[in-house]
């Protein structure tokens, strides 16, 4: 049983995976023109069949890992006999080879997931769902060749090395080790709102059942992203080791993108499904979302872009990304400015409307992701067209994106208590006066705390958004009287609100963050913030891997213990680096972080300890779990909604028989 | 079919992607062609009279130091290599120089390290430089706008910045940039 | 092939130094308010080997280099503005992780503003055809027909 699925039976299954791909991307077009509807419900099988390849391929590669076979160039260059198993199994997406691998399992589980989906429940036809296969097998075949062709993680070493080289120890870690299936889940899972758009272009048909297929895959690839965001700038807070948890860095705006667009697009297709409307606008943000998940891929993968996080790169494999963007996005955007003028948008929009705060949700969101898109991509054009390097960092985002946030949240608590086609202005004032005094109450005594004008109004309007979100449900909840009545959709979106309300607000506390370095005796007492640090005592401890010194900090406040901290200076045999390991300790009103930064060897020792006290830091993260958490809630069952609602389904049958006549 | 500002709209998506597309295949072409480097720093230091500086200190063993007077007032062209005994780089390309130093004089400015360290190093290899200063707190490399080692500047007589280099030599950069300036020398 | 050796190597550096991240705090000033104000032109500028950190963030030698110099320029009294220019003096705009305002990075300053009027202007189609609605098209004989039989009840 050991010689079975070893890197050749994985390498096989991978260029199966690829060709089945590319029948599952040709064959549905090649059924459509021939009229022979057997072939493109082969679509189905295809896409299951080729999950299950590349699944086993995947599977052989975690496999070798395990096995430490270092015959797989990739894992001699990336593992080692002395490294925990946890981090080789996750070593095997933390390079190039096994991410772009894990990139297209992901892609070919969305494929089987939509080839799996009850389509006859939701009135998706069995053609239309064969070209969103197909779709899906085309980019999933593009990235097969991408893989086998340049980065293949099969690849063997002769002769084979004793040992690996083994991993950076910064990527050690286990935030890490899930943050990229997270990210990438994410990132991928907008192929699935894109292969609609596209298949919608093609058939010439979008409509508000189009809105109500595309929605929950949208919203799922969001929370997932979201997700994915959230872990990554959390591990750049306790791993980097300055407090920092966003720097602008052009791979995190690369993530940052596809999300602003992808909340967009959220947003959207919430107007097509519900109004049938903003049609084009739907299915142009649908294709662009995806879009900037391929462009982040190749830029990050490229090494056109000057960052920290970037993967060892390599033009040849640069170009060949390039190409697949251009094939992909570039052909489903010529599709688009080819078709989209026939589409008809729908209707027209009241200016106090549910509608029309979702226009201005889309407007203000559009321009951040501009704004994110055009600060990321200036210096490398800057340089190419006018050969002059300059920087964009985190002084410039922060002040152009706080403007357009600030009105975003203002919005998003009005947004909801409007109701669809004519909301009255009077009415909604009173709906949100009870908001608006509790914005109120709650922000006054928060006013002594913050230094900054900007971060207080900020801090506000988070509190306005959280506080808007829980009276409109509670509206809510009086006028139907009972919980289940409520649909799932308005506490995803109530929970997502006040994620968003919860994380600015943990922003805006970080903007009062304070620290202090300072270089300690064993018994020295500091003072910050109130807290008093003390370092008791520091060790030296041998780790499996690495051997560490870890310092003992007891931080107290007013005499009561508050908590104790052990950062610690860890050096690792291979590869031979050292890292920090910073201390936190977590609670609702902050997070005490302490940095062991090094020994002075003066008599006695000194040490330099670097200690911050971050207020409401943790709420940043838990806002943004609280966000995936809301869109995860709002995914509909479809059989719930079916029983419930085949009414209105008739009604949408009708709908797509005269799609071309506006529907006002 | 009339062409409506609907259509155009329509394209404009289509041909940002296009644009995009061709200036990514233009930088890694180049980058490939190796004069395009997305971390690459342009120093505004290009034909600007170089810093002032007093007299660095001397290397044990190497020969004599230098300052900016004496920097200006040669009637030839200078090479300044900024170089450190711990930086690999500069150790593959001191043949480089050394083969380079038939056609230019090269001065070197040891940038942060420790004076025996550095002498060693240079006594060990066939050292290239007619002068070595010592920059030990790298305020001078800051003053000449350097950003890591190696890095090179050619000065024309007078002290004016022709040519900077802030990557490694190699022999295409020196065919390619440094000999064709050298022939220009007034 | 060109490639930036030296950069890389200092890159690695700073991460495999990336321990010593923290700064002695003989780096810092004594007066708060100078100190402040060193932290604050600090955070403006770009560690130059580490890339998208600022040199407040940054452990390589430069940035600390680079975080004395703005320190002792502080504790001489000049004003930010004189520092952040003494930078791009040397190492140029790309120095500024902020850039100045001029013809090159007019595009770039000015996005939030045009973003939002190209996007307003888009939106406004779909309020103005509120006022000039599409003429429906005549109604047919037997709808002519039927809308009479509805309204007279019949």
């Amino acid at each position: 049983m050991m010689e079975l699925f070893g890197p050749e039976e994985g390498h096989y299954a991978l260029a199966l995976g690829c060709v089945l791909a590319l029948f599952q991307g040709t064959l549905p077009f090649l059924g459509k023109c021939r009229s022979l509807r057997s072939l493109a419900t082969l679509a189905v099988p295809l896409a299951i069949s080729q999950c299950g390849a590349l699944l086993l391929s995947f599977i052989c590669l975690i496999l070798a890992a395990v096995r430490d076979d270092f015959s797989v160039k990739n894992i001699a260059e990336n593992s080692a006999l002395n490294k925990p198993m946890l981090y080789k199994i996750a070593g095997v997406w933390g390079n190039h080879e096994g991410s772009i691998l894990l990139w297209i399992v992901i892609l070919s589980l969305c494929g089987a997931a939509v080839a799996c989906s009850g389509h006859h429940k939701t009135g998706l036809t069995s053609l239309f769902r064969a070209y969103v296969l197909a779709i899906l097998g085309l980019i999933s075949g593009g990235f097969q060749l991408f893989c086998l062709l340049t980065s293949n993680p099969f690849t063997r070493l002769i002769p084979m090395p004793a040992d690996g080289l083994g991993m950076n120890p910064l990527l050690q870690d286990p935030g890490l080790a899930f943050h990229p299936p997270i990210l990438y889940a994410g990132y991928v899972g907008f192929a699935v709102p894109f292969a609609f758009a596209v298949a919608a272009l093609i058939s010439g048909n979008v409509n508000s059942l189009w809105g109500r297929w595309v929605r929950p895959w949208t919203v799922a690839a969001w929370a997932l992203l979201t997700c994915g965001i959230t872990l990554g700038s959390w591990w750049s807070y306790y791993v980097l080791g300055w407090g920092g948890y966003w720097f602008w860095d052009p791979v995190e705006n690369a993530s940052l993108i596809p999300w602003l667009s992808g909340t967009a697009l959220l947003h959207s297709a919430i107007v097509t499904e519900k109004r049938n409307g903003l049609k084009i606008w739907t299915v142009f943000l649908a294709i662009a979302s995806f879009s900037f998940s391929l462009s982040g891929t190749f830029l990050v993968r490229s090494g056109i872009l000057n960052s920290v996080h970037a993967f060892a790169n390599d033009p040849a494999r640069g170009i060949f990304i390039l190409s697949l963007l251009g094939l992909i996005s570039g052909g489903a955007l010529f599709l688009f400015a080819w078709r989209a003028p026939t589409l008809n948008n729908g209707p027209l929009f009241s200016p106090v409307s549910r509608e029309n705060a979702l226009v201005f949700n889309n407007i203000l969101l559009c321009s951040l992701c501009a704004v994110v898109l055009t600060g990321t991509l200036y210096p490398p054009f800057m340089q190419l067209l006018f050969g002059r390097t300059l920087s964009v960092g985190k002084p410039f985002f922060d002040s152009t994106t706080i403007p357009l946030v600030l009105p975003l949240l203002f919005g998003m608590g009005i947004g909801t208590s409007l109701s669809w086609r004519h909301a009255s202005l009077g009415r909604t004032f009173k709906r949100l006066r009870p908001a608006f005094f509790l914005t109120l109450i709650t922000a006054i005594p928060l006013y002594w705390n913050f230094r900054n004008i900007l971060a207080f109004s900020a801090a506000c309007l988070a509190l306005w958004v959280i506080t808007s979100s829980i009276t409109d449900v509670v509206m809510r909840l009086r006028a139907v009287h009972t919980l289940r009545h409520l649909p799932r959709g308005i506490w995803g979106a109530c929970l997502a609100h006040i994620g968003v309300g919860v994380t600015i607000l943990g922003i805006c506390g970080m903007d009062t963050a304070q620290h202090a370095i300072v270089a300690s005796h064993i018994g020295e007492h500091h003072q910050l913030e109130g807290n008093d640090w003390l370092l008791t005592s520091v060790r030296s401890l041998n780790g499996p891997n690495y051997q560490a010194l870890q310092a003992d900090i007891l931080v107290s406040h007013q005499g009561k213990e508050v908590a104790t901290l052990h950062p610690s200076l860890r050096t690792f045999i291979t590869p031979h680096q050292s890292t920090s390991e910073v201390a936190i300790h977590s609670s609702i009103r902050g997070d005490l972080y302490a940095v062991f930064g090094g020994v002075q060897h003066t008599n006695p020792e000194t040490y330099i300890l670097r200690l911050h006290d971050n207020p409401l830091a943790p709420w940043i993260w838990i806002g943004g779990l609280i966000m995936a958490l809301g869109g995860l809630l709002s995914l509909p069952y479809h059989r719930f909604r079916y029983s419930k609602q085949n009414n209105l389904q008739k009604t949408h049958r009708t709908a797509v028989s005269r799609d071309h006549t506006p529907c006002l | 079919m009339p062409v409506t500002r609907r259509h155009l709209l329509a394209v404009i998506p289509a041909v940002g992607i296009t644009a995009f597309a061709v200036g990514c295949a233009r930088m890694l072409s180049r980058m490939q062609q190796g004069d395009y480097d997305p971390r690459a720093i342009h120093t505004p230091m290009l034909n600007q009279p170089i810093p002032d500086f007093a007299n660095l200190p001397s290397l044990p063993g190497l020969p004599p130091s230098f300052d900016a007077p004496t920097l200006r007032q040669q009637d030839h062209p200078v090479l300044i290599n900024f170089l450190a005994s711990w930086c690999i780089p500069c150790v593959t390309e001191l043949p480089l120089l050394k083969e380079l130093s038939t056609h230019v004089d090269i001065w070197g400015i040891v940038y942060e390290d420790k004076a025996e360290r550095v002498s060693a190093f240079l006594n060990r290899n066939d050292q290239p430089y007619q002068r070595v200063g010592h920059d030990f707190s790298g305020k001078i490399a800051i003053d000449w706008g350097v950003s890591g080692v190696p890095e090179s500047f050619l000065i024309f007589p007078g002290g004016r910045i022709v040519w900077h280099n802030s990557a490694g030599l190699n022999q295409e950069v020196i065919t390619r940039e440094v000999l064709p300036l050298l022939e220009l020398t007034p | 092939m060109r490639q930036k050796f030296g950069l890389l190597l200092v890159m690695l550096m700073a991460f495999s130094h990336q321990a010593w991240s923290v700064e002695s705090p003989r780096e810092l000033l004594p007066n708060p308010q100078q100190e402040a104000q060193a932290e604050e032109v600090g955070r403006q500028l770009r560690c130059l080997v580490c890339q998208n950190e600022s040199i407040e963030d940054s452990s390589a030698p430069l940035a600390r280099d680079l975080r004395q110099i703005v320190r002792q320029q502080v504790s001489q009294g000049r004003t930010s503005h004189d520092i952040l220019k003494w930078m791009t003096h040397r190492y140029g705009d790309f120095i500024r992780l902020k850039p100045v305002f001029d013809r090159g990075t007019a595009l770039l300053w000015l996005m939030p503003i045009l973003s939002l009027g190209g996007a307003l202007l888009l939106a406004r189609r779909l309020w103005r055809r509120r006022h000039h609605p599409l003429p429906l098209p005549p109604l047919s004989g037997e709808e002519k027909a039927r809308l009479h039989k509805l309204l007279t009840g019949d």
